[in-house]
């Protein structure tokens, strides 16, 4: 008898071992907790140091911005209370929302602010300009900055509320001194979400806390501008590379939100039951071929005009994409739907005209040196686009060498100046959100300053000079003519080819609502499950 | 005893530097740069410059390998370039989900290919033996990929008695309860077990129906030794070093397969840490895992060596 109860206490024993969790852990209601797939691995958190967009969504969680893009792509004050420009518009005050608080307790001051736009400008382009333009920032008050400019900019508020990499982000003075070129190692903001720094796992997890002592405003959510309420308290990013993975795992409810299914899933994820999809980035991507001008035979531009002849947009979205709801055709450098979009594209039509391509060639004097493609075979976003150039480019004459490679081979390759027999290159492809390429201050392919500028080392001074001016002009009208302006010039020296537009959309729970529409960037904010 | 572990482990040393000379030299002197790819879609070739003189990428290979190993000697496996975590710190984190699953992989196949190879070779031609050469041929030739899909389609999605994906930690500060742990595992152990099982299992056939045939077995028999002690005592006993060599090779074999595995399951392990590494060219981590992989494997063979002096008394002598 006694044997008895001493075999079954031993079971109770291992079975409760079995099924007691290490720790007790807080159970939160299942619609408190947000499950998340970024579309890459979170690996680098730090949005000043690196442009990787999943960076830049990691950073919209935990720190907040001074001006943000509203979903007309207007920009709105943020953290920003008020501010004023003097009539020279030389004198730019600022004031700060009162009472806003980094995650740490301490609150945000102008010190923090003027230290985290020294760190910004120091890596990204648009804030590089626009401190081109700044003389000194003062700091008279703990919520007052002051930009004291050399002359009048018109790009501060855009520059400021820029929404996508790198993102001016404010972080507190002591983390803003790190050096541009190193990593910070606190993770500290006054965002809506805590992140939790002993939670997070790279290739794993990255978790987040709702910030209860967020200061939301008051506005309505609109975009990335306005209010930002949160409805989770905790939100999850869990990271799964496989791309069935991700679908089954929407399909069984274990996670709520696929940033990036694959073109080849959209189908299957309408008919799926329990799960939806939906677009947080109408404005979505842009394709595009660039040529490298240093080497023979891109270095001709009647040889880069007639290549671009021979290109057929029509052909590289449906062949990439595959989905006619989600892709169009669209000449202009600004992509189509932003408000620089100009579809006058003089002789680039977006149609393949092989056979004006081969005319061009001829006149050009082509030699028949074989243009060396470097196709990226592991980025499943854009390798199918090396295929159909080598195609079109062959059919109007070229001779085309397809090299494969996976991405940091590519990448590593691109940045080599050498001529393509000694380890260059002649053409590669890449995509660009809209934000990204949707001002000519923002758009790395319009660097144009030669050897010291973006790959393919484009060296043409009016384009540069024509920046300039942009940064100067008053903003519409203006603006627009000097963008077109710079958009001909890219034509006429076929700088690179915009090979079309894409939509990606989301994949989500049908228990998910509230998704926000923004400038690229998913946001957590805003969102609810029932 | 001592003195044959002694002088298999000095024997390691120079097949690690050999390794770490190897991998090194790949690595540099392979396409792919980590300041490209840290520097990203923006950068300029100036950009990317400075990263690669931060990271000390612009000395010599000499002083680079140089500087390497001498931390390796003390210890220190370097940063990685892209986490800013030390490595040793990346492989530890990392080495309780491989484990679980490399471990309980070995462990389910050990459990269930030997009986059931001793079975198949006791009735050789019988059903059971049929079946486990179909079951072998099929366990060879599906890929491990399509085996998980089709796992995960039946048991997580039409069933739901398991999870897709991921894993929850036996210990630390995630840490569920055991039960929560064997159900993250289920589906990726037999995954990868089904390979291991149908190797392990045919290994244990060939052996075990080759004892069968030698005259001791015959003469138990006619001493009238029972059957099943004939089988357990006689003749798998004897067949045991070619099974352990080939369960050897299996679990060293497996820390290829977790890679897919973990792939597929969302498991963050080192197989996972590996494909990273690799598709970013970070240098320092990989340079770890393949020295942490060499020393597992060389530390698998010498268990592997060990055992055979147990097994079989003859190499003792």
């Amino acid at each position: 008898m006694r044997r008895s109860w001493l075999k079954v206490m031993a079971v109770v024993l291992v079975a409760s071992w079995l099924v007691m969790p290490a720790q007790a852990q807080n159970t939160l209601p299942a619609n408190k907790v947000f499950r998340f797939v970024p579309h890459a691995n979170l690996a680098v958190l730090d949005p000043i140091w690196t442009t990787a967009y999943v960076t830049r969504n990691h950073a919209y969680m935990i720190y907040d911005t001074l001006f943000s893009e509203d979903a007309k792509g207007n920009i709105q004050a943020q953290m920003v209370q008020s501010y004023t420009t003097a009539k020279d518009g030389k004198t730019w005050t600022f004031k700060l929302r009162a009472g806003l608080e980094f995650h740490d307790g301490k609150p945000v001051t102008s010190e923090d602010v003027a230290a985290s736009l020294k760190r910004w400008a120091s890596r990204d382009a648009m804030g590089g300009i626009l401190f081109s333009f700044i003389d000194k920032i003062e700091t008279p008050d703990a919520n007052t900055f002051r930009f004291i400019l050399k002359e009048p900019c018109a790009i501060v508020l855009d520059a400021l509320g820029k929404a996508s990499s790198n993102v001016p982000f404010i972080m507190p003075a002591r983390i803003a001194a790190t050096p541009g070129t190193e990593q910070i190692k606190e993770h500290i903001g006054s965002g809506p979400f805590i992140f939790k720094a002993d939670e997070f796992k790279p290739g794993s997890v990255a978790v987040y806390l709702r910030n209860s002592k967020y200061l939301s405003r008051k506005e309505a959510t609109s975009g990335l501008a306005g209010g930002r309420p949160v409805n989770f308290e905790r939100v999850e990013w869990v990271i799964i590379r496989d791309p069935q993975t991700q679908f089954n795992a929407l399909q069984a409810g274990e996670v709520d939100m696929v940033e990036q299914p694959s073109f080849e899933q959209y189908e299957s994820l309408k008919k799926t039951a329990g799960v939806k999809v939906d677009d947080f980035s109408p404005a979505g991507y842009q394709y595009v071929m660039r040529f490298n001008h240093l080497h023979a035979p891109f270095n001709n531009v009647k040889i880069r005009q007639a290549a671009m002849l021979a290109i057929g947009q029509q052909a590289f979205i449906n062949t990439q994409v595959g989905i006619p709801d989600l892709v169009r055709a669209c000449r202009s450098i600004y992509p189509c739907g932003t408000p620089l979009a100009d579809e006058n594209t003089s002789y680039f039509t977006g149609v393949a005209n092989p056979v004006k391509a081969r005319e061009l060639l001829k006149e050009a004097g082509y030699d028949g040196t074989p243009i060396v493609m470097m196709r990226p075979t592991d980025l499943s976003a854009i390798t199918k686009l090396p295929l159909v150039a080598k195609q079109q480019l062959e059919a109007a004459g070229f001779k085309v060498d397809l090299q494969q490679m996976d991405w940091a081979s590519l990448v590593a390759r691109r940045a080599k100046k050498e001529p393509p027999n000694q380890g260059g290159w002649n053409l590669f492809f890449t995509t660009w959100t809209a934000q990204d390429i949707g001002s000519p201050l923002s758009s790395a392919m319009l660097n144009a300053k030669g050897a010291t500028g973006w790959f393919g080392w484009q060296d043409e001074p009016r384009i540069e000079a024509l920046k300039a001016k942009f940064a100067r002009a008053h903003e519409g009208p203006e603006q627009k003519k000097i963008a077109s302006e710079i958009q001909a010039l890219v034509f006429e020296t076929a700088a690179f080819a915009p090979l079309g537009q894409y939509r990606n959309p989301t994949a989500l729970r049908s228990n998910v609502s509230g998704m926000l529409q923004t400038a690229g960037v998913p946001v957590m904010w805003g969102l609810s499950k029932n | 005893m001592a003195s044959f572990l002694l002088r298999r482990l000095l024997a390691v040393l120079p097949v690690l530097w050999v390794v770490s000379v190897v991998v090194f030299l790949i690595l540099r002197l392979a396409p792919g740069d980590p300041a490209a790819v840290i520097a990203g879609n923006n950068a300029t070739s100036e950009d990317i410059a400075n990263i690669r003189s931060q990271l000390g990428l612009d000395r010599n290979l000499v002083s680079q390998y140089g500087i390497w190993l001498g931390k390796v000697v003390q210890g220190d496996l370097g940063y990685s370039y892209y986490l800013g975590k030390p490595v040793l710190e990346l492989i530890t984190q990392r080495m309780e989900p491989s484990l679980s699953l490399a471990l309980g992989t070995a462990l389910l196949a050990v459990c269930v290919a030997v009986p059931l190879g001793t079975l198949a070779a006791w009735r050789m031609g019988g059903w059971l033996d049929r079946s486990l050469s179909a079951f072998s041929v099929a366990g060879f030739s599906v890929p491990v990929f399509v085996i998980a899909y089709a796992l995960i389609y039946v048991f997580a999605i039409r069933l739901q008695w398991l999870p897709v994906q991921g894993y929850k930690p036996l210990f630390g500060a995630q840490a569920g309860s055991v039960w929560d742990w064997v159900r993250q595992l289920i589906l990726p152990w037999l995954t990868l077990g089904t390979i291991y099982i149908a190797l392990i299992a045919r290994m244990t056939r060939a052996s075990v129906s080759e004892a069968l045939s030698e005259d001791y077995i015959r003469t138990a028999r006619a001493k009238g030794i029972g059957e099943m002690a004939v089988l357990l005592r006689h003749a798998l006993a004897n067949a045991a070093v070619p099974i352990v060599t080939v369960i050897g090779i299996g679990v060293a074999l497996l820390i290829g397969g977790v890679v897919v595995t973990e792939t597929v399951y969302a498991i963050p392990g080192l197989g996972s840490l590996t494909v990273d590494a690799v598709l970013n060219r970070d240098f320092p981590v990989i340079q770890g895992l393949v020295l942490f992989f060499s020393c597992s494997y060389v530390c698998i063979n010498l268990l592997v060596d060990v055992s055979y002096l147990f097994l079989d008394p003859r190499i003792r002598h």
